[in-house]
């Protein structure tokens, strides 16, 4: 299960929001990649590799969801990713 | 009982325990391993765990922004791409500790290649791979010590990010091996308020768990003190802190001549914590932060909303604004991306400016823009002024612009030398003593191997700074100093003998030297100037002027 979801977070996804992020992506226990724009999808639970995306505000990226329950893991990243962390 | 001489930076006191420092660890050799793949990936897999467990409970403990970063340092010591790549070092033979170090590496490349924000994480990885090794090699983590208990830490020299996250619930003082006074560790420890004597070669000596007194006033870390020596030490340091919580007042002499005090400042946001250390104004305003990041200029409004930001937090009070001074330590693209083999003799300060005129132009009329829709006393100076040609053309395009009153900062010796024709081109002076000091000593202030020379209580600085006051009074013009040289209680009362008329410093210094002034008279300060002027080199200076000052004390009757 895929989707698209714009940055909200003012710096991006760099420092604090890719940690919140990679956290969440780890404890929700299923496998996840992001993709920025049309770039090549990268393990969502590395904080290094999700870093080096250099992804910033207001950027496209495509989250991948591959087992658990896969809808509600969806909706939480997405919201996370939505959000402004650095407000 | 042993005295080890430093250089103290500030007035405080410091008693308790040793712990050093590990130094920064060897990169491991790259040899053929003699265990197989998985046993090394097992020991591998174990020190990352370890590592990671470590830097989370530090953050927990931490808490506030401290604890993100330790946070997701942590998730990097576990990431599972790092894990991967560690593997596949593995597979080729190497040991843990080499793969480790090598994965880590690869990483902080591809970081620091990205530049800005990410190229800050990887100093995060440095410290991350670091610790690992260390618990490879079964040996203590590199970076401040945490032994669970106050303690006085010893270093060869601090990172600046070492210093700046320092707990200072834990750290009761610090001594450095190497680095000088105008170092950035001492810079940040006196921003800080941290007990601090620095350069202190004799340290080196100290192991851990020995007893020291840490004097920064005295120059002094007293090494296995006697009884009487720490109860002298504890009675200081409820002294300091029955001053600190004192009120604040003007900054004056003892005789009621004032002399105001000013904040170093460089960003708008320090200001509030400026004003409640009793800054009457700001006598250095940086403005290199609103540059640095960008690989270009700000515009002129984006600049502007700064600087209201900054004089709206002072009506009625003197700022003085320093246009951009770039060159040396640094760099700035758009200004000068040229190599130079000397760039601290090079194309910086007003040189850098006047050849980027538009840039000089735009900040100058971004200022008098912020200027017309505040109430602060706003003053502009340019940096590095050589000669009084060039003070004539800033106060010219100054006043073009808007600006009414336009100054020069004093750090090369031949505007000190001319200091009567320089004034006489301008409104005011203001003299960086941490520059003067470098080109008057001929000592690079970033080369720990001539700190020794790098020291404002120089005499031959100290009497080009005289030079300064004397063509002060001679044309009428203020004459204020804002290097670190004005932070120092006892070299703040020597400038004012010498004829400075304001000084300016770390915020946090400002109680010290506003105590110091107090004690003396005009006359005092003179006496004192005098006698460490005419010494022989900075430390005769300085204990000619600390001989001076204690019997000028004991000579005049209490106050009643």
């Amino acid at each position: 299960m895929e989707r698209t979801v714009r940055i909200g977070s003012t710096h991006g996804l760099h420092a604090r929001p890719a940690k919140l992020f990679t956290q969440a992506v780890v404890a929700s226990g299923s496998g996840v990649t992001i993709a920025k724009g049309d770039g090549a999808p990268v393990n969502a639970a590395s904080i290094l590799a999700v870093i080096a995306q250099g992804i910033d505000h207001g950027d496209e990226v495509t989250l991948v969801v591959d087992g658990g329950d896969e809808a509600a893991v969806l909706d939480e990243l997405v919201e996370l990713l939505g959000t402004d962390h650095d407000g | 009982m042993k005295e080890i001489q430093g250089t103290g930076i500030g007035q405080g006191v410091a008693v308790g325990p040793v712990v050093r420092m590990a130094d920064r660890l060897p990169e491991p050799v790259d040899r053929p391993s003699h265990l197989d793949a998985e046993r090394e990936e097992e020991r591998a897999r174990a020190s990352l765990a370890v590592v990671a467990d470590d830097l989370q409970r530090r953050g927990a403990r931490a808490g506030g922004a401290a604890k993100d970063v330790l946070e997701a340092q942590a998730m990097m010591a576990e990431d599972p791409t790092l894990v991967e790549d560690i593997a596949k070092r593995l597979a080729q033979g190497k040991t843990a500790e080499r793969a480790v170090f090598e994965a880590f590496a690869s990483f902080r490349e591809m970081l620091s290649a990205m530049g800005g924000y990410l190229g800050e994480r990887a100093a995060d990885l440095d410290d991350v791979s670091q610790r690992v090794v260390a618990h490879l090699l079964k040996l203590p983590a590199p970076g401040v010590p945490d032994p669970g208990h106050p303690f006085v830490l010893v270093a060869r020299d601090l990172a600046p990010a070492d210093t700046a996250t320092l707990d200072l619930d834990r750290v009761l003082g610090l001594v450095t091996i190497d680095g000088g006074p105008t170092s950035h560790t001492a810079i940040l420890a006196r921003e800080k308020s941290i007990v601090a004597v620095v350069g202190a070669a004799g340290a080196a000596e100290l192991a851990d768990g020995d007893s020291v007194i840490v004097d920064a006033e005295r120059d002094l870390v007293v090494a296995d003190p006697t009884i009487v020596q720490v109860g002298e030490a504890r009675e200081r340091i409820a002294e300091r802190t029955r001053a600190a919580t004192a009120p604040v007042t003007p900054g004056r002499l003892a005789d009621g001549t004032p002399v105001p005090l000013l904040a170093n400042l460089g960003s708008a946001a320090a200001a509030a914590e400026a004003i409640a250390l009793g800054a009457e104004g700001v006598g250095l305003f940086r403005t290199e932060f609103l540059f640095l990041d960008a690989d270009r200029a700000p515009g002129i409004t984006e600049q502007q909303a700064q600087y209201e930001k900054l004089l709206a937090a002072f009506p009625g009070r003197k700022v003085v604004v320093r246009v951009l001074d770039a060159g040396a330590d640094k760099p700035l693209s758009f200004l000068n991306d040229a190599a130079e083999e000397n760039p601290a003799l090079g194309l910086r300060g007003i040189r850098a400016l006047r050849r980027t005129e538009a840039i000089l132009r735009e900040q100058l009329t971004a200022l008098a823009a912020a200027d017309a829709v505040t109430n602060a006393d706003l003053q502009v100076m340019a940096p590095m002024i050589a000669t009084v040609e060039e003070t004539r053309y800033f106060t010219a395009l100054a006043n073009e612009l808007g600006v009414k009153t336009a100054g020069v900062m004093i750090e090369v010796p031949s505007a000190a030398l001319l200091a009567e024709r320089v004034l006489g081109a301008c409104d005011f002076a203001s003299i960086g003593t941490n520059d003067l000091t470098q080109y008057t000593m001929a000592a690079d202030r970033l080369l720990g191997t001539v700190a020794n020379l790098q020291d404002p209580w120089h005499p031959a600085v100290l009497q080009l700074i005289a030079e300064v006051g004397r063509a002060g009074r001679a044309t009428g013009k203020p004459v204020g100093i804002c290097g670190e040289a004005a932070a120092d209680p006892l070299l703040a009362v020597v400038l004012v003998g010498l004829g400075a008329t304001s000084l300016s410093m770390s915020p946090s210094a400002l109680a010290d030297v506003r105590a110091s002034l107090a004690r003396y008279g005009p006359d005092d300060a003179h006496a004192i100037a005098r006698a460490a002027l005419a010494a022989e080199g900075a430390a005769e200076a300085k204990q000619a002027a600390r001989a001076v000052a204690e019997s000028a004390i004991t000579a005049r009757p209490p106050a009643p």
